[in-house]
């Protein structure tokens, strides 16, 4: 990389973000409290939600009826939507900070903001119908 | 007794290793340079190769002395950076054997090889040979506005001039800090600064708290919003290499995770870290003070501080 390089490259940086330059939904230092959150809550639910495999034999618990019979439990199936949020929250902003760290440009950077959005809202929508479906809810 | 006599022999050997070293001074060996070159700006095109020189050193020679030597009798067409020659400028930064380092402050007697390989720092675009761009890297420093900002100040009226009085416990907060010499070191060691040009790099963070600690400055907030960006303080990975290579002992990782816990509401750590400086230094003055008040002039300001 020569100095004229990092210069063009400085100068496109430049260009590029002249619009979408005041819009600030949320500062990084909040996204990062709410990332370090939902990683902490992740681990304790998802630590649960082993444990209550371990409440019968393991094969036991996969078999279609008992898995049924979890997401008709209100208490289980709240826990099942928390660890789909905590950890689509979590990973969606882990996968947001490594492609930001890839190119540097502010249509490269609300491309991926748009993009892990609306994957994260896409994943807990799809699994949030599943979790309705299983307990004998139609939907559409 | 036997103790003493364990003691005495030591001593006896050491003066032995001392001598036999003192007579190989005198003697010269010479080490192989191998230094990068490259002339970024007329043939930006052109790789760049490293060219070989046999340097005579003593125990005493610095990577700094090799260099000059070599560009004094063998090669003047090389191309350095450097001026105090006691690792006070910053200048002679490179990467010497594959680690960021001073070559004014490196001994080659240290280096304990008979290859030394000088090349640029990298995370720097190349000028030529060893000499680095830095105007990415002062723009950084630039950008997190390093001085002091306080509105009460009324600078224009001279009459109007107050001192601005600092403790030396608030001067305790950010004096570390403020060893820095902008050698870029650090900012060479950084590998979030590898993939990301807009991360502003340790220096300048460090730089940033260096500030935010400073009780005569009033704009932290401002401060805090320069680097609380998608490419700030957050990318930093925590990989400490910048405190590593960093040759004044700034510690920028510790500035980095000082400052980034007071954007996240933690503000504790900072706490700590005063009241253990604060037993540090009050345990080398317990006979004058006999531990009176130990600590809690720290808290007390602290407290205001972050209130």
């Amino acid at each position: 990389m020569t100095s004229s390089d990092s210069k063009n490259n400085i100068n496109k940086n430049r260009q590029t973000t002249r619009w979408f330059s005041n819009i600030t939904i949320l500062r990084e230092s909040q996204i990062t409290k709410i990332h370090y959150i939902t990683g902490v809550s992740a681990l304790f639910v998802v630590a649960i939600h082993i444990l209550m495999r371990l409440i019968m034999p393991f094969n036991m618990s996969l078999e279609f009826e008992n898995v049924i019979l979890n997401y008709k439990n209100i208490f289980y199936a709240l826990l099942l939507e928390s660890i789909l949020v905590l950890i689509a929250i979590h990973g969606f902003n882990g996968l947001r900070v490594i492609l930001l760290e890839i190119r540097q440009t502010l249509i490269w950077e609300k491309a991926v903001n748009i993009l892990v959005i609306v994957a994260m809202i896409g994943i807990i929508a799809y699994g949030t119908r599943t979790i309705i479906i299983a307990n004998g809810f139609s939907v559409g | 007794m036997k103790i003493f006599k364990k003691e005495k022999r030591r001593d006896i050997k050491n003066n032995e290793s001392i001598e036999t070293s003192n007579t190989t001074d005198n003697t010269q060996s010479s080490v192989k340079l191998r230094v990068f070159r490259i002339n970024a700006i007329q043939d930006p095109k052109d790789g760049h190769h490293f060219d070989e020189f046999q340097i005579p050193v003593k125990r005493w020679t610095t990577v700094l002395d090799a260099l000059l030597d070599a560009k004094s009798y063998q090669d003047s067409s090389i191309a350095i950076r450097y001026s105090c020659r006691m690792a006070s400028c910053g200048s002679c930064g490179m990467k010497i054997n594959g680690i960021p380092r001073l070559a004014c402050y490196t001994k080659i007697s240290e280096l304990a090889t008979n290859t030394i390989t000088c090349e640029p720092l990298p995370n720097f675009p190349y000028i030529r040979d060893l000499v680095t761009d830095f105007s990415q890297f002062f723009n950084h420093h630039s950008s997190v506005m390093p001085y002091i900002q306080n509105k009460k100040a009324d600078i224009p009226d001279v009459n109007e001039l107050t001192e601005y009085e600092q403790t030396p416990e608030d001067l305790d907060k950010f004096l570390q800090f403020s060893y820095c010499i902008k050698c870029g070191l650090c900012y060479s060691a950084c590998p979030t600064v590898a993939t990301d040009l807009k991360f502003p790099g340790p220096q300048a963070l460090s730089q940033a708290y260096r500030y935010f600690a400073d009780s005569r400055d009033t704009d932290k907030s401002n401060r805090l919003k320069v680097i609380d960006t998608s490419h700030g303080i957050s990318r930093c990975h925590f990989a400490g290499s910048c405190s590593n290579v960093c040759p004044k002992g700034v510690d920028p990782a510790l500035g980095i995770q000082l400052l980034r816990s007071h954007l996240l509401g933690f503000s504790n750590s900072e706490k700590k870290i005063a009241k253990l400086q604060d037993r540090s230094s009050s345990n080398s003055y317990t006979a004058e003070e006999e531990g009176e008040g130990e600590g809690k002039g720290y808290t007390e300001k602290n407290e205001n501080y972050d209130k």
